[in-house]
This record gives structure tokens, C-alpha cells and sequence, in this order.
């Protein structure tokens, strides 16, 4: 393969501890080696840019069966902005819910070279990979939902980690997925009866377990097992005013435990988009900010990372597993709407949804996206998201950089509100004037999300060893910048590798890499009782049978690859 | 104000896209950078010069320029799109997506238009002197923001499912229309002065629709209020009033539930 150097760059590198320091950076057979290592290099001048490892999605929709129905339901998502075949790309298409093609193609433009699907309903794992499949230059996993799966709620109610740990094991191989994934623990299926979980006690009917038992039951079955990812989970009441006093139960969960892995992850919960988790007042009329007290928690307690979910005031399709969520939304803004059950394990829904400047609760969502990130003490543990497409589309990733690191361009933003005054009281973001530098987001975008995955080894850094995924941005961080100059440099990427292989040239893309798709392959102990419990669910309940249900071979992944895990007593 | 005239010399083989002819287009522009611009016709960029022979440049603003069009249009796409000023004069009768999502100034096509003219619509006026397609005034597939200001008006008949997901402007057709009239309408007013069939106003959440001939089905959804005496384009006289969808929800104002009103000519 070919060899690579690249010169002369300020490096931001949070594992290397180079907070812009020049260094050379060399690849040879797809890692990162000593500069010393190479012979014969190709030289690429980055001198007065600035250079990281490819970003890490921690938390996207991008994949799977309710991106396609918002695709499906939403023609109008495309219109004014597709874009024909070009030289090295297929045609694109699409805003808040593109095309596979277009989501790879966005992300490495703006030098992400991993991402991950945030939810997996397991039934329908095979289209999930499907698209994966189809999204060019990412190495991307996908998460399994458990939170409202029938098994799960079953033996953690009967307290039986070992079961519910064999289980997990057997549906990531079963679906190939990459981590444990919670959405609105046991409310998603008291929508089934009409109902939800909106405190972290409310009994899930039937199954009589609680989100609290359920969170903590997943938490202790992640470390059972010792997977790469943390318990990654989507609270209970999400986006509600008032919010915030359950998402703190929620966190409380993961108070006194330890992560037990082999891939140095530290932490043993991940809350996503806790944007949509930290709000106050009882409400919308006196909806308020509490991003203070949830980052304040998240601060004190080094077990927890968290992504942020930024509001990006943008028209965007929301899509989640939080059913029952999705259908309260689309009757607040009387939009269409789709939501479905998914048989014993989930159900979604989507709704399109304009967050507008004009709207008081939009502004203020703003602030606390905002809010989360300027008052994060740990970049290694607070990450960018938007949640894509909950919160906006991933593409405004360098709008979101721009508000964070320029208090200049956060007050224009405010002045551009309409009710800029009421934003402004209700929450804390005025009288925030930091600016995060470059080193603070190359661990909120790179190597934080990287360790939380138990991806340290693969992704995230740039020191020897690590896959060659390098992002270089026509960006000096020595010089001034104007805000739009900010956004403006990490819209495009100048250069980009992935696994070594050049994928962006001088802003084009000249290759679609070599994706993967990561799994984790967890070995336990032969487990008779969950062995007859899937084959009496799946002759009882499933409409599908379980040949019909796993996903294997080359047409779903013909480049996977596993994690290994031994979990074996 | 400069007029450019476009005069059709050959005919496209499939249909053309036609997103470039608009007085913003052509505004600043001489008439061989004009013939210059492109069209589509499937998968394949032409230029407009294929197609047409021009003549005259465009005026200094896209208020200040008038496009004519001579000739066969019946396989021109999306004449007038996205237009703010200025005027587009059509000899003869033209295809679909007239007007689209114009913003400003004055379309006047002398035949008949096909489906989606003014689809999501938010200013200007589209007068046609045959008759309309069907989507009139209506919103784009899967948009709820259909026609939302200016004005149309068909002085023949119309298709089907017009002012579908309306909120705004003014939609006159001097005809008769086919079903579906102002499906999810929130805004805006329809006046029917000819005949209307069935499904006027289904799922309609608030403004008008009047019809001055006759209507074959009233949706269950709608409810007799009383009779008002009102003016509405020129014509006075006593009209049944109906407000719904009853089967829609319904913003409330000053404690108030605001329905649709659908008035038929008694």
C-alpha cells in the first residue's frame, strides 16, 4: 500500500497530548507508523493546517428501517438539493434524512471516518446492514435496542444477569451488532398498551419491572460481559419540560460501579442527546435551561460520558424508539407522522419537525446544547452530536464548532432570535464566554468517543498503531478567525485517509475506501435455558423464523469486523 | 421592461426541464447568453439555444424583463419556478409545474396548464386562460406547505385535488373542478364559480371555500351554520354557510374553535 506523510501540520491530538504542536504524521500499510518507518512516502504539505485523526459518530441515525421511512414519507427532504452523478460518486440527495451514499460522502467531507447506527431494531437487522452496506467510507456499527425487549425485561425482572448477559451475547451475533443500546426503558413497550414510563419507577405493565431495574439489569450485563461500549442509553421523559429530575435518576444508575474490559473504556454509561434531557420548568410557557445541573452531575461522576444532541435550528426529521414520544410531538406540531411496533423488541416512530429561531422553547434548546458543552469539564466524556437527525442534520457539525468556539458568533445568534430575551432568561448561555479550542474538540469528536467505544486501539488518535484515519483541514490555528471562516474550514476537508487509503484530495473525494462494519463477537458459556427460551419465543411470537432472523453472509456484510470478547466463566 | 421571446424550433423528444426560464435567470443577461442556459431533457443537459431560437435580451432586474414564449410548450417543465419579478406571457398551452413555488411577479398562459401549477406558491399571480391540471395551488408530494400567497386564476375549468394543503393566497376558477377540493386546507381561499363534484374541504382545518354553482356531495365533516349575504369575486348573493372538517382538530382563538368555512351559493 502506499506509504504517506504528512508535513508540518499543527496536530491536535488529545492522546498524544499535541495541542497543536507541528508534527509529521506517516501511514504505511493502513496505520499510523513512526515517521521513521516509511521509505518512500508520498508527501502531503499540511503545513499551516491542522491536522487530527478521522472523527468517531458516537450517535446517529443514519441507517436502517425508520431512516427509510422518513426518507420514504418525506419527498420533500430532497427537493432543490440532489445532486446527479459525479466523477468517483454516485448521485445524492436529501437534507435531514440524505441518501447511503450522501451520508457517507458528508460525513468524510467533514472528516468523520466512523460512524455509528444508534438503533437497531433487531428484527429488522438485516436492512439496517443493508444500508450500512451501501454508505461508502465509513467504518460503521450499529446498536441493538433492548430496553423493551421482551427477554430482557423477563430475566432482569427474575434478576437473572447471567441470562439476560447470554442473551445480549446471542442477539449481537444473531444481528451483528456492536453495543447495548436503551431507548425509554420499558416505556417504548408500555406503548403497546397505550401507556409510557415517564419516572424512572413507573412499573412497565405486564412485565412489572421498572426503567430504574432496567438500567441498572443492562448495566450489569454490559459488564458481565465486558463488551467494548458502555450501556448506551436514551432516558426516560425525553424531551419534555421538566425533564431533567429524571434523567438525573436515570445517571444515578451507574452511581459506584466500575467499567470490567478488556478495551479500556473507563466509563459504564453513555446517556445520548442529554440536550433533550436537561430541561426545567412544568410547561413550555416556562420552559427553561437546566444543563447546569445535568453537566454538573456528569462532571462529578467520572463513570458517565454523555453526547450532547445540539440543537441546530434547522427543518429536520425526528426518528427514535421512543414511540410514544414520537406521537405526542406529532400532536404538537400536527405534522405527519409514522410509528410501528417492532413485535417483541421495539417500536419507533418519525415526525418531521422545524426547530425555528422564531420559537422561544427552539432558542432555548439551542442554548442548552450549547450550555452542556461550554460548561463540560472533561472533553474525554461529553461529546458532539446532533443526534441526526433528532436535533438537526450531522452536516451542521462546523456551525455547531463555530457556536462553541467563538462567543462572538453564539451572540449574533442570540440577537437573531426572535424572542432573543426570553431565550436569554431562561437560560444561562449569555453569561458563557468560553471558547473551546482545538484540542477540546478533537476529544469531544475524536479520541472521547473513540475510548468510550473501546475503540482506542483502532480510531481516535494518531499515535503509531491506530488505523491510519486522518482528517488534515485547511484551518491556522494560529491566525484569526471569523466565525464563518470557522465553519467555512471544517465544512471540507482538505485531505482525508482512511485505513491509509486517500479518500479526499484537495477537497474531492477520489475513492470509496474499503468499509467495514463492526461487531462484537462475545463468547459465554453454553446457555440451555436462554437456547430454548429464543426457540419457544421465536415459534410462539416472532412472525419470522430465526433463519429468517440472523444476519450472516456476505450479501449483509462483506466486510465485517468483530470484536472479540470472551465471557466465558 | 425588455422582452425576451423564446420561439420554439424543435420539438423535445421527451419532456424539458425548464427551471432556467425565469426573469431572474434572464435578468442582466444578452440573448445569446440566454440561449445558453441550460434545460434538461431526461438524464442530458442541452441548452436552451436547442431548442429555442431567442430573441432580445433580458432587462437589467427580473422586474425589468418579460419572457414570451411562441410556439409549442405542451412538453416544457417548470417555466416560472422559484420566479420573484417580472412577467412570463405563454402563447399557447404549456405542461406541468407552472409557476412553482413562485414568489413574485405575473405568469399569463393563454392555453391550458397541467398539473402542479403554483405548487407551493407564495406570491405573485398565474392567470391561465384554459384550464388548469390538476394540484392546483397544492403543495409538493409530501409537503404540507402548499400555496401560501398570490393569487391563481383559471378563467376554464380545473383538475383535481386543487389548493390541496393550501395556508394562503387566493385560488379563482371560473369552471367547474373535479374532486378533491382543499384537502388539509389550513388558509387561503378557493373560489369555485362553476360546479364542484365531491370531497370539498376533507380534512380542512380553517380557510374558505366558495362555490357558486352546485356541489354533488357534501363531506359528512361539515356542519349548516346559517345563511350570510356576502360579496366574493364580484358576485353578491346569499350563500348557505358550513364550517368543518368536523373530523379534523381545530386551532382555538379568544377561546374559540376556528373551522373551515365552506359557503354554497343558495
Amino acid at each position: 500500500m502506499t506509504e504517506y506523510l504528512i508535513k508540518n501540520g499543527f496536530v491536535f491530538d488529545p492522546v498524544l497530548k499535541l495541542k497543536g504542536e507541528k508534527a509529521d504524521v506517516a501511514i504505511r500499510d493502513g496505520k499510523i507508523v513512526e515517521t521513521t518507518e516509511v521509505k518512500k512516502p508520498k508527501v502531503i504539505d499540511a503545513s499551516g493546517m491542522t491536522v487530527m485523526a478521522g472523527g468517531v459518530e458516537i450517535h446517529a441515525h443514519i441507517a436502517g428501517p425508520k431512516v427509510n421511512s422518513g426518507r420514504i414519507f418525506r419527498p420533500e427532504d430532497k427537493l432543490f438539493n440532489t445532486v446527479p452523478v459525479k466523477k468517483n460518486m454516485r448521485a445524492q440527495g436529501g437534507f435531514s434524512i440524505p441518501t447511503t451514499y450522501k451520508t457517507g460522502y458528508a460525513y468524510a467531507q467533514l472528516g468523520y471516518t466512523t460512524a455509528m447506527e444508534a438503533a437497531m431494531p433487531p428484527l429488522f437487522a438485516r436492512h439496517v446492514h443493508e444500508e450500512m452496506r451501501d454508505t461508502p467510507i465509513l467504518d460503521e456499527g450499529a446498536y441493538p435496542v433492548f430496553g423493551n425487549n421482551w427477554f430482557v425485561l423477563e430475566y432482569i425482572k427474575n434478576r437473572e444477569v447471567e441470562n439476560t448477559a447470554a442473551y445480549i451475547a446471542w442477539l449481537l451475533r444473531a444481528t451483528k451488532g456492536y453495543a447495548v443500546k436503551s431507548v425509554n426503558p420499558g416505556g417504548t413497550e408500555a406503548w403497546g398498551w397505550g401507556l409510557n414510563c415517564l419516572q424512572v419507577n413507573d412499573p412497565v405493565p405486564y412485565f412489572d419491572v421498572t426503567p430504574d431495574e432496567i438500567t441498572r439489569g443492562l448495566i450489569e450485563a454490559n459488564e458481565y460481559l465486558g463488551l467494548p461500549h458502555s450501556l448506551h442509553i436514551h432516558g426516560n421523559n425525553l424531551g419534555n419540560p421538566g425533564n431533567y429530575t429524571t434523567t438525573l435518576d436515570t445517571l444515578k444508575a451507574a452511581s459506584g460501579q466500575k467499567a470490567k474490559n478488556k478495551f479500556g473504556r473507563e466509563t459504564i454509561l453513555h446517556h445520548t442527546h442529554v440536550q433533550f434531557h436537561s430541561y426545567g420548568g412544568d410547561k413550555w410557557a416556562n420552559f427553561e435551561s437546566k444543563a447546569r445541573e445535568i453537566i454538573d452531575y456528569i462532571n462529578k461522576h467520572k463513570n458517565i460520558t454523555a453526547d450532547v444532541g445540539f440543537v441546530t435550528l434547522d427543518e429536520t426529521t425526528t426518528m427514535t424508539a421512543d414511540g410514544p414520544f414520537e406521537y405526542h410531538l406529532s400532536q404538537l406540531n400536527h405534522l405527519k407522522w409514522v410509528n410501528a411496533d417492532v413485535e417483541l423488541e421495539t417500536a419507533a416512530g418519525v415526525v418531521p419537525y422545524v426547530y425555528s429561531p422564531d420559537i422561544f422553547v427552539c432558542g432555548v434548546q439551542w442554548a442548552i446544547g450549547l450550555e452542556i458543552a461550554l460548561l463540560a469539564k472533561d472533553p474525554m466524556r461529553v461529546f458532539i452530536s446532533t443526534d441526526h437527525p433528532n436535533a438537526g442534520p450531522f452536516t451542521r457539525y462546523p456551525r455547531i464548532l463555530k457556536w462553541l468556539m467563538s462567543a462572538k458568533a453564539r451572540e449574533e445568534q442570540i440577537k437573531a432570535f426572535k424572542q432573543s430575551d426570553k431565550v436569554v432568561n431562561s437560560s444561562e448561555i449569555a453569561g458563557i464566554d468560553r471558547e473551546l479550542d482545538l484540542y477540546e474538540v478533537a476529544a469531544m469528536t475524536r479520541a472521547g468517543p473513540a475510548k468510550c467505544l473501546g475503540l482506542s486501539h483502532l480510531y481516535g488518535s494518531l499515535k503509531p498503531g491506530v488505523d491510519g484515519d486522518v482528517a488534515v483541514y485547511d484551518f491556522n490555528p494560529e491566525k484569526e478567525h471569523t466565525p464563518d471562516q470557522i465553519e467555512k474550514a471544517f465544512s471540507s476537508v482538505k485531505y482525508l485517509f482512511k485505513r491509509g487509503e486517500k479518500i479526499i484530495d484537495n477537497h474531492e473525494i477520489v475513492s470509496h475506501g474499503n468499509k467495514r462494519t463492526l461487531w462484537v463477537d462475545v463468547k459465554v458459556n453454553e446457555n440451555l435455558q436462554v437456547m430454548r427460551d429464543i426457540q419457544e419465543k421465536f415459534m410462539k411470537y416472532y412472525t419470522v423464523t430465526l433463519g429468517n432472523y440472523e444476519v450472516h453472509g456476505r450479501h449483509f456484510i462483506p466486510n465485517p469486523f468483530a470484536l472479540e470478547v470472551d465471557a466465558t466463566r | 421592461m425588455s422582452t425576451v421571446t423564446l420561439v420554439a424550433k424543435a420539438k423535445p423528444q421527451l419532456f424539458l426541464e425548464m427551471e432556467s426560464v425565469t426573469p431572474d435567470a434572464f435578468a442582466g443577461k444578452k440573448a445569446s447568453d440566454i440561449a445558453e442556459l441550460p434545460v434538461y431533457e431526461g438524464n442530458t443537459t442541452l441548452r436552451l439555444a436547442d431548442f429555442f431560437e431567442v430573441r432580445g435580451d433580458g432587462g437589467t432586474t427580473a422586474a425589468d424583463t418579460k419572457i414570451v414564449i411562441k410556439g409549442d410548450a405542451t412538453r416544457l417543465k417548470y417555466v416560472g419556478m422559484r420566479m420573484t419579478a417580472g412577467e412570463i406571457e405563454v402563447e399557447g398551452s404549456i405542461d406541468q409545474y407552472v409557476g412553482a413555488w413562485m414568489e413574485g411577479g405575473r405568469i399569463h398562459v393563454h392555453g391550458n396548464t397541467d398539473a402542479f401549477t403554483g405548487v407551493g406558491m407564495k406570491g405573485g399571480e398565474i392567470l391561465i386562460d384554459g384550464n388548469a391540471g390538476n394540484y392546483l395551488g397544492a403543495a409538493y408530494r409530501g409537503d404540507w406547505r402548499g400555496m401560501q400567497g398570490g393569487r391563481i386564476h383559471v378563467k376554464g375549468n380545473a383538475g383535481s385535488d386543487i389548493g390541496y394543503y393550501m395556508n394562503g393566497g387566493t385560488i379563482v376558477v371560473e369552471g367547474d373542478v373535479d374532486v378533491h377540493v382543499g384537502s388539509h386546507m389550513d388558509g387561503g381561499r378557493i373560489v369555485i364559480k362553476g360546479n364542484a363534484k365531491s370531497k370539498v374541504g376533507g380534512q380542512m382545518v380553517t380557510g374558505e371555500i366558495f362555490i357558486l354553482g352546485t356541489l354533488e356531495v357534501m363531506m359528512p365533516g361539515f356542519i349548516y351554520r346559517k345563511d350570510v349575504d356576502i360579496e366574493v369575486e364580484g358576485v353578491n348573493g346569499k350563500f348557505a354557510l358550513f364550517e368543518g372538517d368536523t373530523a379534523e382538530r381545530h386551532p382555538k382563538k379568544k377561546g374559540q374553535t376556528v373551522y373551515g368555512r365552506l359557503y354554497l351559493k343558495v
